[in-house]
């Protein structure tokens, strides 16, 4: 029986690779070598989630009908009877409630895009803490950044298909944001609502952009992001043995592959927990889309929070002047742009170029495999925790009212303090991680230098204590001395010796600025030399002490051991 | 004097004490309470004296003993009715702990016997709205459908899509309203306490009115879709999405990744 299954299988496989010489990417792939660990696994998250909705996506387009024709609601939901809707969100009560299992599934979907772009993010942070995205990874940082921002577009795009009053009033947000925009704005959002808003031609082209366009795009992207890893090869933390120019770990196949594939089900198994247990987007409570009501709790999905926090604090009015203007009979919302627009692009955009601006600092061209331990890059530390502070600042303005009624604080002294956190917070908390980054670099010169406090202290005749230091192993030393020493980068000259003023010194000179500001205050690794002096005048006494120690332990058992044998004599 | 003295330290004599005084609390009680079979809605000439004093000893600090009010520490009363007074007392707000952004609910201070007296009283004092009768307020009798519109377009702004609660300005909030009784939403409507404002008959019929705690009658039934995470919206969605699920599975990556072959 097994020796005609194997027959089976391997003349399948050959009538297969003689058709497509399939065999040697076979080979290729399930040999390609991965480093472990679990921080390793967070893009993946990602990429399931996304699975997920595709799977999910694909149930739902079979019962939603993207239509924003009138009807009156037949269905079984009491607070619905009668109730006239468009199709769009009819549908999506039917999918919920006479479908079966339509509910779990648009749980499922929901519960997976908060998901997505949550795990994103996460995946973003690991890759941006151990200085993963340096060359020649930059392209692909971008590249994942693209499919961050795609992640968003997917999101609200699926967020106002149901067409109800929450996302209703998020699409009319859109609309002020995209009517804000000086001089194309009323055009754009003529043209993309189909005239005056709402319309009934959004429903049906945000349909399109979000089951066509915008995950195919993103399926595309993941391709290219996938086909980068393999082209440049994983990245590896940093230990004995791995370098720049090498990938220590296991093959794909076939350790990877079945913890890969048990960890889609992994992920596909919380999100169905999370979704068959606690109910997400409750449209039958908003009720069908009307302009004019608009209820309190009313946020976008918490991805685009960060916006509307933006929004709810600028201010009206800066320093006596208002934030919107009206010019020649134009009116210019400041106060809309601003915040909508002009703050979250350069946010976005700092982040898009983050690996171009670190590798300025540097001045370094080489290829970085081998990944920084966080504290080793205290600055880039701290430039990440400032960033996290902001945006999770301005999420928590986006829910202020949820936190005012929460607390029982209130809503205008909430938003007064943020106007001020967001300034002082961020820079706050680069400065407080940049210091925790270089102590503890100095803690792990101080362990190289010194080793393990072993607790162990031995007192010499002539009344000397030594406390005896333990060395670190091979290992341990190699992951605290072998990280990049960067020093400022050194110009040329403004002018040359005749005096003529240099092409590009500017340039350079920003460059240096950039440099001094990352590695001005900097801890030195341990050189080859300072360990070996410190092994000679610690290691020496050290040694000597251990020696001591052990036998003075053996001396005093020796002691004990007469004391009991006395004691026995003298009892008897 | 010296035999009274020596009576009064006899041993029993604390006991008979309190068996007296109990025996003397029952009996005014007995006689003080008014039985059950007696209540009506109608409010008789006792009632008014009976709240009267009620409200001489507990809100006339405040609102004066003639509930005209004290500019800047609580307003008048005449001719806000009986309702009103049915709803701040019967919700625990009035008699206010601590003045603050807004009277809170807290345990009701008061029997509804002794509410029913108090709302006489300062329904006595000038023509307001009258506490709503069963049949007005039975969510059995209202259309939940129609209370759903009413409800979203009326008090979804304050209270929430399904009446979960929201901030206002100061400090101030409109309350869940998950837990309130049909009674207590019917005149809050009819009265506007604090800062909510009055929805009278002409702007909101009683019949609307019945459909609205229709509305939010049918929401104890539960959310179809599983636990409601506070019928707040996608804040605290959100907020699980990141603290459950992604905590769930980032949990699962280390301990896969803990299984290092």
């Amino acid at each position: 029986m097994g020796a005609k299954l194997d027959r089976a299988a391997s003349g399948t496989a050959n009538y297969v690779d003689e058709r497509t010489s399939i065999g040697g990417f076979v080979k290729f792939f399930a040999r390609k070598i991965f480093p472990d660990h679990w921080s390793f696994m967070l893009g993946e998250i990602a990429l399931y989630s996304f699975i997920i909705l595709l799977l999910s996506g694909v149930f739902l387009t079979a019962f939603y009908v993207p239509s924003m024709t009138e009807v009156h609601y037949e269905g079984p939901f009491a607070t619905m009877h009668g109730v006239e809707m468009t199709e769009a969100f009819a549908s999506t009560l039917k999918t919920s409630f006479e479908v079966p299992g339509g509910l779990l599934i648009r749980q499922i979907h929901h519960w997976s895009a908060l998901l997505f772009i949550a795990a994103i993010l996460v995946h973003m942070c690991r890759v941006f803490f151990t200085g993963a995205f340096r060359k020649p990874r930059e392209l692909n940082w971008l590249v994942g950044f693209t499919l961050f921002v795609l992640g968003l577009a997917a999101g609200f795009t699926g967020y106002s298909l149901p067409d109800d009053v929450l996302s209703g009033n998020g699409l009319r947000i859109i609309d002020g944001i995209i009517k804000g925009v000086p001089l194309i704005g009323t055009y754009t959002s003529y043209w993309l609502f189909g005239g005056e808003y709402p319309g009934v031609d959004i429903i049906p082209r945000l349909f399109t952009a979000h089951i066509l366009l915008v995950p195919g795009l993103i399926l595309a992207l993941i391709a290219l992001h996938l086909f980068l890893v393999f082209l440049h090869k994983h990245t590896q933390y940093p230990g004995g043995g791995r370098s720049h120019r090498n990938v220590v770990g296991l093959p794909l196949f076939p350790v990877y592959t079945a913890k890969a594939g048990g960890f889609f089900f992994v992920v596909f198994g919380i999100v169905a927990l999370v979704a068959s247990v606690f109910t997400i987007n409750p449209v039958w409570n908003y009720g069908p889309y009307d302009p004019s009501p608009v209820s309190a709790g009313t946020q976008p999905d918490w991805y685009i929070l960060f916006v509307d926090g933006l929004l709810r604090m600028w201010p009206g009015w800066l320093f006596g002047l208002p934030t919107e203007w009206e010019l020649w009979g134009y009116t210019l919302s400041l106060n809309i742009i601003l915040p909508a627009v002009i703050v979250p692009a350069l946010f976005f955009g700092i982040i898009a170029l983050y690996p171009w601006i670190e590798a300025w600092a540097t001045g370094d061209r080489g290829e970085k495999h081998v990944l920084d331990r966080p504290r080793n890059v205290p600055v880039r530390t701290g430039i990440g925790v400032a960033f996290i502070v902001f945006y999770v600042l301005l999420v928590i303005e986006g829910s202020n009212d949820i936190v005012a009624n929460l607390f029982h604080l209130s809503l205008n002294d909430i938003t007064i303090f943020m106007q001020w956190a967001i300034f002082l917070l961020p820079p706050l908390a680069f400065w407080i991680t940049k210091r925790i980054c270089l102590g503890l670099q100095r803690k792990d010169r101080e362990l190289v230098l010194h080793g393990h406090e072993t607790g162990t202290i031995v007192r010499y005749e002539h009344g000397e204590y030594v406390e005896v230091h333990e060395p670190l192993d091979a290992q341990e030393t190699w992951l605290r001395v072998s990280y990049e020493n960067y020093t400022p980068l050194e110009i040329e000259p403004e002018r040359n010796d005749h005096g003529v003023a240099r092409n590009g010194y500017r340039w350079d000179r920003f460059k240096q600025r950039l440099s001094r500001f990352y590695f001005e205050e900097r801890i030195e690794p341990v050189t080859p030399a300072e360990l070996e002096a410190a092994r000679h005048h610690h290691g020496g006494a050290s040694a000597h002490g251990k020696s001591d120690a052990a036998e003075a332990e053996s001396a005093d058992k020796r002691l004990d051991a007469e004391w009991n044998e006395l004691d026995g004599d003298a009892k008897k | 004097m010296h035999a009274i003295a020596r009576r009064r330290h006899h041993r029993a004599a604390p006991l008979l004490l309190v068996l007296a005084l109990l025996a003397l609390i029952t009996g005014i009680a007995a006689v003080a309470a008014p039985s059950t079979a007696q209540a009506s809605t109608e409010a008789s000439a006792d009632d008014v004296v009976a709240g009267e004093r009620l409200f001489a000893a507990n809100c006339a600090s405040c609102h004066g003993l003639d509930a005209q009010g004290q500019d800047g520490v609580a307003p008048s009363l005449v001719g806000i009715g009986a309702a009103a007074v049915d709803f701040q007392v019967g919700t625990g707000r009035m008699p206010m702990q601590a003045s603050g952004p807004q009277a809170p609910v807290k345990p009701v201070q008061f029997s509804q016997d002794q509410i029913e007296q108090l709302a006489a009283w300062v329904a006595s004092l000038g023509a307001g709205p009258a506490i709503p009768t069963a049949d007005e307020v039975d969510p059995a009798l209202g259309d939940p459908a129609n209370g759903m519109l009413v409800f979203r377009t009326n008090c979804a702004m304050c209270h929430g899509s399904i009446g979960g609660g929201g901030a206002l300005t100061q400090g101030k909030f409109a309350p869940s309203l998950l837990e309130t009784t049909p009674t207590h939403i019917y005149e809050a409507m009819l009265t506007g306490p604090q800062s909510m404002p009055v929805f009278n008959d002409a702007n909101i019929t009683p019949e609307m009115k019945r459909d609205v705690i229709a509305y939010l009658d049918f929401q104890s039934n539960g959310s179809p879709g599983g636990l409601s995470l506070g019928a707040i919206g996608p804040v605290s969605e959100g907020l699980w999405a990141w603290l459950v699920l992604l905590g769930l599975i980032i949990a699962s990556t280390i301990w896969v990744g803990a299984r290092s072959s």
